[in-house]
């Protein structure tokens, strides 16, 4: 049984390395800013714009991509006093669930809806999504590529670059709506509760395995293709919801960094 | 020459002011150890040098040039505080402040692979550079992060608090460290420290912050009974006793 037989298994394949790449190339600087969990809440804002999107009778995608991008906005702007307060984000994550079960209710939508929005559908991914995801995918990593430099001093040093003339506030409201960009296309992928074994999980596990910038960022992408592409076919040959292996192949990447002996530098 | 100038420079926010007409000259060649009660503005008056913290009045220069963010001349090492350190090694630290507010991707080059080199080896870290900065001991770190404020040649440094969190045996090393380059380099030193003791066998000057001013001169001047309980804003002894200082309070009631 050979999974590239298939018309939506290519297409699943196709759009799995899509949104690995760039949700490991932004993934790794947001668990560098340690703002995992406002990634995390993304996915929840992202929820909500989706089903106001379709009470609205529109696609959800475009409310998705939406409603990310301008929540990551949003938490950059407000900076120290919301994005790295966790209870502030778990307010805004829970309100922004309340909202989307509220607009799900509203539009009368299915089951099965909620359940793709909720936890993905990574081989009911069509042609049209999938030309989405690539320019979204494109938007982001060219975005990402453009304030790389600054990006990388100011996650690891804030107060340095800032009297480097790096303008902190700026930065990380352009970064965390690069985040949503990267966020909406996870969500396709392993859906919006998921997002964080893809956003988070490879690069947690790279920055553990190596104390190394450049090898890191490509370690960490490298492990989410990895465990997008290796979620997939187990998916395929298992008949487990693919977002189930991917969920699974992260938390043993992370697992096995963890258990790594603590001096142990592999790259 | 002066290598910063503050006139009239009263700073504050969020409608408190925190010192108020401070005009003084740190002359080029200084060690100037910065001291003063918590929260008289030790880090608010670095920051405003750095041009990052806007005065509320009053001009502030650096060797003639206003203050502002990125000024060539300037290296900072800021505040550690409850500070978790990236899990990077210190020369992918210092790689990544190289020239680290231009856009587009991080490149070190030549000229940058050569200058994280020789900033690292001015203070003997050489060794220490390709290990994750966390598993350094605090004086260790601390030779890095000093290693990161002289990348780019400053002529001024900023050092905020670079002796917190080290013991005794690594404040003394590092204070050390900080006098020989300054001396070897011709670096003026601005460093903010809790104990004026360590800085003692460092320091020309000291500037002393409190009660909305600033006072700079020479130890003996001062850090006198006087001079102290106007900016500690009540009654303040000083001991000298085996060639330290002590600053106390005057009443041995409280």
């Amino acid at each position: 049984m050979n999974p590239f037989a298939y018309d939506f298994m290519r297409t699943a394949y196709e759009a799995a390395a899509v949104v690995a790449v760039m949700s490991g190339a932004a993934g790794y600087f947001l668990v560098l800013r340690r703002q995992s969990f406002a990634g995390h809440a993304l996915g929840h804002v992202g929820f909500a714009g989706a089903t106001l999107a379709l009470l609205l009778g529109l696609p959800a995608l475009p409310g998705l991509i939406a409603a990310t991008v301008a929540g990551g906005v949003l938490m950059g702007a407000l900076g120290e006093r919301l994005a790295e307060r966790d209870v502030g984000i778990g307010m805004v994550l829970a309100l922004a669930l309340g909202f989307g079960i509220l607009f799900l209710g509203l539009f009368a939508g299915s089951a099965a809806q909620a359940t793709a929005l909720l936890f993905g559908n990574v081989l009911g991914v069509d042609r049209v999504t999938l030309a989405a995801l690539l320019v979204t995918g494109a938007v982001c990593l060219a975005a990402l590529a453009a304030m790389s430099r600054p990006l990388l001093f100011a996650s690891l040093q804030p107060d340095l670059a800032e009297a480097h003339g790096v303008r902190l506030r700026p930065l990380g409201m352009a970064f965390l709506g690069v985040v949503g960009l990267a966020v909406a296309g996870a969500a396709q992928v392993v859906g919006v509760l998921l997002v964080f074994a893809l956003l988070v999980g490879p690069a947690a596990a790279a920055q553990r395995f190596t104390p190394r910038i450049g090898r890191g960022f490509l370690l960490c992408v490298a492990l989410a293709m990895v465990q997008a592409f290796g979620g997939v076919t187990l998916a395929f040959y298992s008949d487990w919801p693919a977002s189930f292996c991917i969920t699974l192949l992260a938390a043993g990447c992370y697992g096995a960094a963890l258990v790594k002996p603590r001096q142990a530098v592999l790259f | 020459m002066i290598a910063a100038e503050l006139s009239g420079v009263s700073l504050g926010f969020g409608g408190r002011v925190v010192l108020a007409g401070v005009n003084i000259a740190l002359g080029a060649g200084e060690f100037v150890g910065l001291l003063g009660p918590n929260g008289s503005g030790k880090t608010t008056l670095l920051r405003a040098l750095l041009g990052v913290h806007t005065p509320l009045s009053g001009r502030i220069e650096i060797f003639g040039t206003a203050a502002r963010p990125g000024h060539k001349d300037v290296g900072y090492l800021p505040q550690l505080g409850a500070a978790v350190h990236p899990p990077v090694t210190g020369r992918d630290l210092l790689a990544a402040s190289w020239h680290g507010a231009a856009w587009g991707l991080p490149r070190l080059g030549n000229d940058g692979r050569a200058a994280v080199a020789a900033a690292l080896g001015a203070v003997d870290a050489v060794s220490l550079a390709d290990r994750p900065i966390g598993a350094l001991s605090g004086g260790e770190r601390q030779r890095v992060l000093v290693a990161q404020a002289l990348l780019g040649q400053p002529r001024l440094l900023l050092l905020d608090e670079p002796l917190a969190s080290l013991d005794p045996r690594n404040q003394a090393a590092v204070v050390r460290m900080l006098r020989g380059l300054q001396q070897r380099l011709g670096l003026t030193v601005l460093c903010s420290a809790h104990d004026l003791n360590v800085l003692l066998p460092a320091v020309d000057r000291v500037l002393y912050v409190g009660a909305g001013q600033a006072v700079l001169g020479a130890v003996d001047e001062v850090v006198t009974a006087p001079v102290l309980s106007r900016l500690y804003g009540g009654p303040i002894d000083v001991v000298r006793a085996e060639g330290r200082v002590f600053v106390v309070p005057a009443d041995r009631a409280a």
